[in-house]
């Protein structure tokens, strides 16, 4: 869409019927750096743009299914939710940022029975920090909102805990805090808050490491299985691996830009 | 003229008793909602949407119904309906109450209620929900107080108010389509992923709503000596037959759509529903319950002389209303999330307290609903008297 398309559907006020408003609306958004907020939109923010933070046009997470062992995995969820005080609750209300299904779950729609050593295998799932993001669309307080490095980020002081963003994300990438989950917490972490009861939770691609100039903290721990970089840059990590080999998303049919690829 | 609601007999009164102990009893539930959290209902990570939007998606057909009496009434110049129009939308605001307490009660942090508005976001049909439903709940009760109010006074309406009654009609609409779009512009939810969702709920709507107001009526017949008129009421009889008819034939055409396509993640939902998924399912009983329900409802409803009769008229009404509230207080929002994006069946069933919370939201809808039928009958009998 050329940009005088787009203003003129800006104009004439059809975004509001939940087209994505993500290209940057100039006129109604405050776009550029800093924590300003669109006053009508959902905007895309800025990153943090300290000296020692990592910056990128566009983060993406390649996940090397063959490299991945269930051990890594293991290791990379538990260093997740031990970073991001993410509580165990034994029940149908637990909390995930980054958990395991099996690959024919996680991509129904590209497997088949045949696939016998991929399909059983369990496959790690998380926030895509899709591009088009449904649960961005559809936020009413703009809790949930997306940086202009694409990082799907959530303001959980803004939450009002409605749940839209659950039923509209195709991926079930989201967690509800049912009820106070600092009693489900083994050792809380100081460095990183805890949440409330009622507000919705997700993965934020470690935005608070890539702040500080680390990694995420499941890519640190990962032996190489997973990459994280900048997918404007040809040169980074993840677009040669991206040439490289044979890549899958998860529902690409949907539209949604998944940002967290697999190779195959 | 509110001073109507301060006389009544020992029914009324004990009614009305009943009510606030209901609500009372629904407050306590609540209270252990905002101590405890949602965590007291049955909703999980899976099933993030529960009985409560259920019941607002329900209720906001039913609000909506009031153009059922409008529309005849002030484009066909139907006369006989201006004697329960303003049951219409007395019933409408009622139920749009009810459909706001009910969002606020799903709220994980209600006490930021007002971010919606703090920070309006366009792109979010939630915030376009928010704006009909209060828009509805302020149009109805303006044309609902100043029609009576000429009415008392035994003069016609000012002319300003037509303004508002024809404005009326497309906003009823909007109510209940802005509120399927809710559910019909998310990617990955097959079972609501349809055009055909707005155009199904508002049949479903035309249906439920003016069988239930029938049935009000009934019941407001029973107590007070307000009678409507035979015919008033089997023609709205015919309202609900036809619309009910059209919601089923709208359901099979999404069951076509869906089962011919074999399109698994969209005949998934379907087939849990109606058969069962992977083993589970507790909706399978109900949703066959609804759809025999609303089956037998029209049947009963075709034949005109049973719309002449008020026995088998009741009968028709609360089949298709009972029907109906099933497809969509239970089914639509369970079967919508059943079996989850990754393709696993977490069952919702909801729990004590919840149903709790919700009778006490379902009394105080009733105890608006009764006091101001208690206000319009009364005002409507003065003149007669
Ligand atoms: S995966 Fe889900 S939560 Fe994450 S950005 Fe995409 S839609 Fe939003
Ligand atoms: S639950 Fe919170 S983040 Fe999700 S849509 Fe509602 S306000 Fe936005
Ligand atoms: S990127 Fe960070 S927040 Fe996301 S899954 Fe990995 S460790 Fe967790």
């Amino acid at each position: 869409m050329n940009t005088n398309r787009r203003s003129l559907l800006k104009f004439a006020g059809l975004a509001v019927l939940g087209w994505s408003v993500k290209p940057a609306l100039t006129v109604f958004a405050a776009g550029g750096a800093g924590p300003r907020e669109a006053i009508l939109f959902a905007s895309r923010h800025g990153a943090p743009t300290g000296e020692k933070a990592l910056k990128a046009g566009r983060w993406a997470m390649v996940i090397d299914t063959s490299k991945m062992t269930p051990e890594i995995q293991k290791k990379c969820i538990e260093v997740c939710h031990k970073t991001h005080n993410v509580p165990s609750i034994p029940t149908k209300q637990e909390i995930k940022w980054l958990w395991t299904a099996q690959f024919s779950d996680v991509f129904a729609e590209q497997s088949h029975p045949y696939l016998e050593k991929l399909t059983k295998r369990p496959t790690l799932t998380l926030c895509n920090h899709c591009d088009n993001p449904p649960c961005v669309r559809v936020c009413p307080t703009k809790a949930t909102f997306q940086r202009e490095d694409g990082i799907v980020m959530m303001d959980f002081h803004r939450c009002i805990g409605c749940r839209y963003c659950m039923a509209a994300c195709p991926y079930g990438s989201r967690s509800f805090n049912f009820q106070d989950p600092r009693p489900f917490i083994e050792n809380i972490d100081m460095e990183f808050p805890t949440r409330t009861k009622g507000v919705v939770e997700k993965c934020e691609f470690c935005a608070e490491r890539l702040a500080e100039g680390h990694l995420p903290a499941c890519v640190e721990v990962s032996e190489g299985a997973m990459a994280f970089g900048d997918l404007d840059d040809p040169g980074s990590d993840v677009r040669k691996l991206l040439g490289a080999r044979y890549s899958i998303r998860r529902k690409p049919e949907l539209g949604t830009e998944p940002c967290v690829y697999y190779l195959i | 003229m509110l001073e109507k609601a301060l006389t009544g007999g020992k029914i009324y009164w004990g009614w009305l008793s009943l009510l606030l102990v209901l609500m009372a009893v629904g407050g306590l539930c609540y209270w252990q909602q905002l101590t405890q959290g949602l965590t007291i209902t049955g909703m999980s990570r899976d099933v993030s949407w529960g009985f409560y939007i259920a019941q607002f998606t329900f209720l906001v057909g039913v609000a909506a119904s009031a153009v059922m009496l409008v529309i005849p009434k002030y484009l066909h110049h139907y006369q006989k309906f201006g004697k329960i129009l303003i049951l219409g939308e007395f019933n409408a605001v009622a139920m749009v109450i009810l459909c706001l307490l009910f969002i606020v009660a799903d709220l994980g942090s209600p006490q930021r209620l007002m971010n919606v508005i703090l920070h309006p976001t366009p792109n979010s049909i939630l915030f376009w929900d928010m704006v009909v439903l209060n828009g509805y709940l302020f149009i109805n009760i303006l044309v609902g107080w100043v029609t009576l109010q000429a009415e008392r006074k035994e003069v016609a309406p000012p002319n300003w108010i037509k303004f508002f009654i024809y404005l009326s009609i497309p906003w009823a609409v909007s109510i209940h389509t802005v509120t399927a779009f809710l559910y019909a512009g998310l990617p990955g939810r097959g079972y609501w992923l349809t055009a055909v969702l707005a155009a199904r709920f508002l049949a479903s709507a035309f249906a439920a709503g003016p069988a239930f107001l029938i049935l009000v009526t009934y019941i407001a017949k029973i107590f007070t000596k307000f009678d409507p008129g035979k015919d008033v009421l089997a023609v709205l009889g015919k309202t609900v037959v036809y619309a009910m008819s059209v919601n089923i034939f709208l359901f099979l055409c999404e069951v076509f759509t869906v089962t011919y396509s074999q399109i698994p993640s969209h005949m998934a939902h379907l087939q849990y529903l109606f058969f069962g998924y992977h083993g589970h399912g507790v909706l399978v009983p109900w949703m066959w319950t609804a759809m025999i329900m609303g089956l037998s409802g029209i049947l009963i409803l075709l034949v005109p002389k049973n719309r002449k009769s008020d026995n088998m008229l009741i009968i028709g009404c609360i089949l298709v209303f009972i029907g109906a509230w099933i497809d969509k207080g239970l089914g639509m929002i369970g079967g919508g999330f059943v079996p989850n994006p990754l393709h696993e069946v977490t069952e919702y069933v909801p729990t004590a307290l919840e149903l709790g919370v919700s009778l006490g939201i379902y009394a105080t809808g009733f105890l608006v609903l009764t006091v101001m039928y208690k206000v319009a009958i009364g005002v409507k009998q003065e003149v007669e008297a």
